[in-house]
């Protein structure tokens, strides 16, 4: 599904990503742990084709394709979808207008027509209940005056509807209280098929416990230093990043 | 440049589609100013002796008034004697009905969208259409008559109501209270004329088009509409012009009188021609708006969007004398390119326990300068006043500029005022959110420059929300839920 080659990527002057290579295949839940400031969100970013990164080196295969030439748009389209770790607001643009208009632009790429309101209206619905958010939240602004969790959980609900092949979820747990972080981890399991794959960027154990991962990496200076099982978040856990880094030393 | 900024760039470089000229044979006057022209003016119209007198009167005072220099707008000085005063279709004789309207005229008006016909109107708006100088038709009159409505165009309302007319006329916006005021009063050829009698809820939205289409001419209308107690009206005016490489003058007035319990809810859709991207040709708008509550529990409402022209001096005002009166005033001005909108309100309270809303969202683009000039007054006695005035800027791209000028003069201390501005930028963040969801950049600067209007947009008849979207290139917002 989705395979990444030696990516080398600066900002500006700052190199941020050194060489990352990943193969992802369809169905599997990758887990990317590391440091603060280790590259995890540039990662995200790039796949997901925001501006303002140069990539030097290396490239990214998205089901056959080169991923990089991709406008964003053509990429969540084409089934990318990215959960910010710090989603923005939109004032006066009302959520359900968004994930309309959203899920839309989708169709209209896979030459869909656009979907019925009413059908629509009972979908989001059904969504909403699950992510145990209110319905008035479709009629607010997007993110606008949410909580943070409750920013958490919009994105999973955009991501419930939109029904993406790769989802990065980007921080997705950091913020959540015991019973939010629950209710997300529901309604990530709820997607996952054989067909589907989720990168999912986390500081936490915590949220493997409930999501479990088939694959962890962990990320630092802008490489993968270490990859394993569900057990080394586990470790990492216990241990932290510092016996990685001596070990690497070595 | 990034793509996205590509996008937004597209997105304000469209072009103006109302921009053609039709070609009729005109009655025009040659350019300049004195009082000849002025006589001029008012014998082609045939108007009785009181309205020469008032005209040559306002011409006295104009002679005697500079134009006003206080804006943030910058233009070369205007020739008053290079502009005609007076242009209008030849036709042998007043048109009694619209098949004597000249089919080139019904044809222009369709192609803007204002079908004139009445089998062809949309189903509750009724349409007086100004071309230049005059008033062409006005539709539906025979079902507003029964309502006891009158609604006509200014040169009929002169032979047909003087008593009206010579009662209300001047009485919000006196000829000597600035400039562009003076200009019109002395040299204005035509408009709209409403009148809603006691008691009576107008049965539907009354509309009048303006539109400039001779070269030279300056366009100089004056709307006069009063209601009587409890009576209701809801008025809208839509505005084009051909796209020429001068600019051209316009230079209107409009009168709002409501009397007790009288709503008069006045929306505004202006479009004129802009100028093109480096500032050339637009039309100079510079319009003096004011409406009067003159009665307890009036209430004046304006609403405007303005996309247009290329210079805008326009402060849609209320002046709360009853009681319990409420004046508001909701406004969008976009300006990109060149374009320089100044423009903003005031609420003038007088009257005990007034309350009046203000909520300005100034958006711009390119190299384009967007003002909001607001003043807040509260005079003494005026109990209990409240305002609450918002104003918020968007700005798209780096080169443009947005500037907030609140006045507010309190002379009452138990008035009682909020005030909100934000200045905001739409932010790379937001738009890749938005592609990342997969929605063009186009669609996302749409969507967001309407999320930041809605407040303003919610305030306008259905129709006209519509068109106004479409103005910002925005498919409408809302259309589930
Ligand atoms: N546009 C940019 N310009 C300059 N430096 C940047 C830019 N974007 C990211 N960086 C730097 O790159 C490094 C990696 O940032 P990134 O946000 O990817 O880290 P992260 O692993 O997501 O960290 P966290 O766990 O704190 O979210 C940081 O040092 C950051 O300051
Ligand atoms: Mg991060």
């Amino acid at each position: 599904m989705l395979s990444i080659q030696h990516l080398e990527a600066r900002a500006g002057e700052q190199a941020i990503l050194n060489g990352i290579s990943l193969e992802i295949k369809p169905g599997e839940v990758h887990a990317i742990m590391g440091p603060n400031g280790s590259g995890k969100s540039t990662l995200s970013n790039i796949l997901a084709g925001r501006e303002g990164y140069e990539v030097t080196h290396g490239s990214v295969t998205y089901e056959g394709k080169d991923l990089l030439v991709m406008k964003p748009e053509e990429r969540a389209r084409e089934g990318i979808f990215l959960a910010f770790q710090y989603p923005v607001e939109i004032p006066g643009v009302s959520n359900i207008y968004l994930l309309k208009a959203a899920l839309n632009a989708i169709r209209k790429h896979h030459g869909q027509t656009e979907v019925d309101a009413m059908d629509f209206l009972q979908l989001v619905k059904s969504k909403i209940k699950s992510l145990n958010l209110d319905e008035q939240f479709l009629y607010r602004g997007v993110n606008e005056g949410f909580s943070g969790g409750e920013k958490k959980r919009n994105e999973i609900l955009q991501m419930a509807i939109l029904e993406p092949r790769l989802c990065i979820l980007d921080e997705t747990d950091s913020g959540l209280d015991i019973d939010a972080l629950k209710i997300v981890a529901d309604g990530v399991n709820a997607l996952r098929s054989p067909t589907r794959s989720f990168i999912m960027v986390t500081h936490y154990q915590r949220l493997l416990s409930y999501i479990k991962p088939d694959v962890v990496h962990v990320l630092a200076q802008g490489r993968i230093v270490k990859s394993g099982g569900p057990e080394l978040a586990l470790e990492l856990e216990a241990r932290g990043y510092g016996w990685i880094d001596a070990s690497l030393n070595h | 440049m990034s793509a996205s900024q590509e996008q937004i760039d597209n997105l304000i470089h469209k072009e103006y589609k109302p921009g053609f000229v039709t070609d009729l044979e005109a009655d025009t006057l040659p350019p300049g100013l004195n009082e000849e022209v002025i006589r001029a003016i008012s014998q082609r119209k045939n108007e009785p002796p009181f309205m020469l007198a008032w005209r040559l009167k306002a011409y006295e005072q104009w002679l005697t008034m500079s134009e006003p220099d206080w804006a943030y707008l910058d233009y070369q000085a205007i020739d008053y004697n290079s502009i005609s005063y007076y242009s209008a279709p030849k036709v042998k004789e007043a048109p009694k009905s619209l098949d004597e309207v000249d089919p080139k005229l019904i044809e222009t008006y369709k192609k803007l969208g204002i079908p004139l016909h009445e089998q062809e109107r949309l189903a509750g708006v009724a349409v007086d259409a100004v071309f230049d100088s005059v008033s062409v038709a006005t539709t539906f009159k025979h079902k507003l008559k029964e309502a006891g409505v009158i609604f006509c165009s200014f040169s009929e309302a002169v032979h047909t109501h003087p008593e009206l007319i010579q009662q209300y006329l001047g009485s919000v916006v006196p000829p000597s209270d600035n400039f562009f005021a003076a200009l019109n009063a002395a040299v204005f050829s035509d408009g709209s004329f409403v009148f809603i009698p006691k008691g009576v809820r107008c049965p539907m939205e009354l509309s009048t088009y303006f539109r400039i289409n001779a070269a030279n001419t300056g366009q100089f209308e004056r709307t006069l509409i009063i209601a009587e107690d409890y009576s209701h009206v809801s008025y809208l005016e839509g505005c084009t012009a051909p796209m020429r490489d001068e600019n051209q003058l316009h230079a209107a007035v409009v009168e709002l009188i409501a009397l007790d319990h009288a709503e008069i809810k006045y929306s505004t859709v202006q479009n004129w021609y802009s100028g093109d991207e480096e500032g050339r040709g637009g039309i100079f708008n510079f319009v003096t708006k004011r409406g009067d509550c003159r009665g307890r529990h009036a209430k004046i409402s304006w609403t405007q969007v303005e996309t247009g022209s290329a210079i805008t001096w326009k402060y849609p005002s209320c002046i709360l004398r009853g009681d319990h009166s409420i004046g508001e005033f909701y406004s969008v001005a976009v300006s990109n390119h060149r374009q320089q909108a100044d423009t903003g309100t005031k609420m003038i309270h007088i009257g005990k326990n007034t309350k009046s809303t203000i909520i300005s969202k100034g958006i711009s683009a390119g190299r384009a300068e967007n003002t909001y000039r607001g003043q807040v007054k509260i005079l003494p006695g005026a109990l209990n006043a409240r305002n609450y005035t918002q104003c918020d800027s968007l700005l798209i791209g780096p080169k443009c500029g947005a500037h907030t000028f609140p006045y507010i003069e309190i002379k009452e201390p138990t008035a009682r005022l909020e005030h909100e501005a934000t200045t905001a930028k739409i932010s790379e963040d937001q738009l890749f959110f938005c592609q990342q969801r997969g929605l063009s950049a186009e669609d996302a600067v749409s969507m967001i420059v309407n999320g930041f209007c809605k407040q303003v947009f919610k305030e306008l008849p259905m129709e006209f929300a519509v068109e106004a979207q479409a103005l910002l290139g925005i498919s409408l917002e809302g259309s589930v839920g």
